[in-house]
């Protein structure tokens, strides 16, 4: 026995560093992956026998209204909660300076990713109140005049139109990645990537109808991104603009998903920030005073010298806010419980709701659902790993 | 250095900067200050409709009166009970897993790192009913002991990401002399590995700390009793009895975020080392 493990001890050796590990995840996170994919096949309610039915849950899913709402709730999730990776480049450029308390200044605007998202949504739950939240009494003093109700929904039109343009970039980035050995190919389906997104933004295809849908929830009158100018024209002309009315956020479903994608964006956009300030921190000083001396400053330094050095950091910011999009529950739990009448629901509650909640116990319903959001991460994951995996490769 | 030193531009655009880092600061902390002016506004002030104006008084005994009308007490015990030994058992496997990932060289080495970078990835939801099951059939649903086994084991993924990466950056040349001494591979681990490691051991502890003790899914999931929700799912339980008692509100959330504040404050520097070492490679 001595000798043979001796002799073997450095062939031997990872696989008893690794044991205890790798049981512990298998049992818990990767055999469970595949059970969920074989619940999803039975009718159960988590305690008596369970029914095969076959694929009849996903035929289910396939005509289940609700399913769509959340669908289309997690890819306005995605969109917009993209908003905080430049939104976090941003902040981490206003502080990466060396005055006196930076460092103090720094550590407090990261506060937000620190307090849990329970904290958060009643924190935002409290702001939205009717009749008294600071925000019902800001959107009520803005509508009471005409001149400022424009004013914020030309802001809120051009916020939308950054957060598609950014999620098309990302489209693109997300294209490429997968296909960088084949870069004629890659450039060619990046662009098909782009059209079907422009296509589907102004025309609302078959395809992606919840982003046409998503168009017309914005603002008070529907359509603001194809129609702004319509719409606006609109409340203009019925009086609606300046009429001095507060808004429930939380109780509308219009603007119920907004409300709770702006909580959520303020750890973001912390989180993001903190990944720009050590990544500006790595910057290589010695080209940024090259570029300097000839010439380039402001937008064009950040595009052409500071961003490539970033990439890392743009990549990792990209990921954690992607998967935190796709994982997004606690807020809506929090906060609205899905409601009003399920608007604000996304895939992750909406399975939750399915197979843990008053609405029944229908574990086989809800394992479906986990597969097909877990279907939708898996087309990121992959990605991510794809980039990683050559990274380590070529080293 | 970007953008330009605030040091080499003029005197009026320092000043500028000076005055505006502040505002910005409290901006965008808005949202925070507001609940702690509000955890310590009488619920007189409330009550006659005065929200954001100067408090009346200030009412300490509104934290003392959360402490004594609900079972927050009890939840901050429960999380405690469950954070800690998490924290041990994560980072203690994923020294272990980090160390023969990042040392040895085998065919699988790779598979296996990603295996776990992608678990940790997934939704929580497509584990759900599955570890909600097991943890009924072993006995240990709505425990802190159901929750805290889910969370090492779903926890180790990324924390062998992060151990694995850090490894990876110790000079090997030390493990070779040690072996050509004859040094076992486990005295290796233990003696000269392990001392290294202390710095990705503080920031992965910060780190994870945090991320139990915020965790509210995996609370509503497996635990439904006082006796072992953590304070997450607790200030939930709680929204039912204090209905418009946003003072009480506010004290329950500033007492419920200040364990994972006190500890970035103390630990700050391996916090955000953690945040970004283990990814920013």
């Amino acid at each position: 026995m001595s000798t043979y493990w001796k002799a073997n001890q450095r062939r031997l050796a990872p696989w008893l560093f690794l044991a205890p590990g790798m049981i512990m995840f298998a049992i818990y996170v990767i055999i469970p992956i595949f059970q969920s994919m074989w619940i999803s096949f039975y009718d159960w309610d988590g305690l008596g026998e369970a029914v095969w039915i076959g694929t009849d849950n996903y035929v289910e899913l396939a005509d289940d209204p609700e399913f769509y709402t959340s669908f289309k709730n997690n890819i306005i999730w995605l969109v917009l909660y993209l908003l905080a990776v430049p939104a976090g480049l941003l902040i981490a450029i206003f502080l990466n300076q060396t005055v006196r308390g930076i460092r103090l200044y720094k550590s407090l605007f990261f506060f937000p990713f620190v307090i849990s998202q329970v904290v958060v949504g009643l924190i935002f739950t409290w702001f939205y109140a009717p009749g008294f939240g600071p925000i019902y009494l800001l959107i009520e003093w803005v509508r009471a005049s005409e001149l400022r109700a424009f004013v914020a929904s030309a802001v809120i039109y051009v916020i939308c139109l950054v957060a598609f343009a950014i999620a098309a970039v990302l489209i693109v980035l997300l294209v490429r990645l997968l296909m960088t050995s084949r870069r004629a190919l890659a450039n060619f389906i990046a662009a098909l990537a782009v059209i079907a997104f422009l296509n589907l933004v102004f025309g609302g295809s078959v395809l992606f109808g919840a982003i046409g849908q998503l168009a017309q929830q914005i603002g008070e009158n529907p359509s603001v991104i194809v129609t702004w100018p319509v719409a606006l024209w609109q409340s203009i002309s019925t009086g609606v603009l300046g009429n001095g009315q507060g808004i429930a956020i939380l109780a509308d479903d219009r603007y119920v998903t907004y409300g709770i994608i702006a909580a959520g964006l303020w750890p973001q956009i912390a989180y993001v920030m903190i990944l720009y300030l050590t990544g500006l921190n790595n910057v290589a000083p010695d080209q940024v005073e090259a570029a300097r001396l000839d010439g380039a400053k402001g937008w064009r330094m950040l595009w052409y010298v500071i961003l490539p050095q970033l990439r890392p950091a743009t990549f990792i910011a990209v990921v954690v806010t992607v998967i935190g999009a796709l994982r997004s529950f606690d807020l809506v739990s929090i906060m609205t419980a899905g409601g009003p009448y399920g608007s604000s629901r996304v895939l992750s509650y909406y399975m939750y709701e399915q197979a843990l909640s008053e609405y029944g116990y229908r574990m086989g319903y809800g394992a479906a659902i986990a597969v097909v959001l877990f279907g939708i991460m898996m087309v990121f994951i992959s990605g991510f790993i794809w980039k990683m995996w050559r990274d380590e490769t070529e080293r | 250095m970007f953008p330009r030193p605030i040091a080499q531009t003029s005197r009026a655009t320092q000043v500028m900067y000076q005055v505006a880092l502040p505002i910005a600061l409290f901006l965008w902390l808005l949202p925070l200050i507001g609940i702690a002016v509000t955890s310590l506004r009488p619920p007189a002030d409330l009550a006659q409709g005065n929200y954001f104006g100067m408090p009346s008084a200030i009412a300490f005994s509104n934290y003392a009166d959360v402490f004594r009308n609900s079972d927050l007490a009890r939840y901050i015990l429960n999380s405690f009970a469950l954070t800690i030994p998490v924290v041990i058992g994560a980072v203690g496997l994923s020294c272990l897993t980090g160390y023969a990932l990042g040392i040895y060289k085998f065919r699988s080495n790779l598979l296996i790192f990603f295996l776990f970078v992608a678990g940790n990835f997934v939704p929580f939801q497509i584990l759900m009913v599955p570890v909600r099951d097991l943890t009924y059939n072993m006995g240990l649903s709505d425990t802190t002991t159901g929750l805290a086994l889910f969370h090492v084991a779903f926890q180790t993924g990324f924390c062998t990401l992060f151990m694995r990466n850090f490894i990876k950056a110790l000079p090997f040349e030390l493990i070779e002399a040690a072996r050509v001494e004859g040094v076992s591979e486990v005295q290796i681990f233990w003696h000269i590995v392990l001392p290294l490691m202390r710095p990705a051991i503080a920031a992965l502890s910060v780190l994870i700390f945090t991320f139990i003790w915020n965790d509210y899914f995996w609370a509503t999931v497996l635990t439904t009793s006082r006796e072992a929700q953590p304070i997450t799912a607790g200030l939930n339980s709680l929204k039912g009895q204090w209905v418009a008692s946003w003072h009480l509100f506010s004290a329950g959330s500033i007492i419920a975020a200040l364990p994972p504040v006190a500890i970035f404050f103390l630990m700050q520097r391996h916090f955000i080392a953690g945040l970004t070492l283990g990814a920013v490679k």
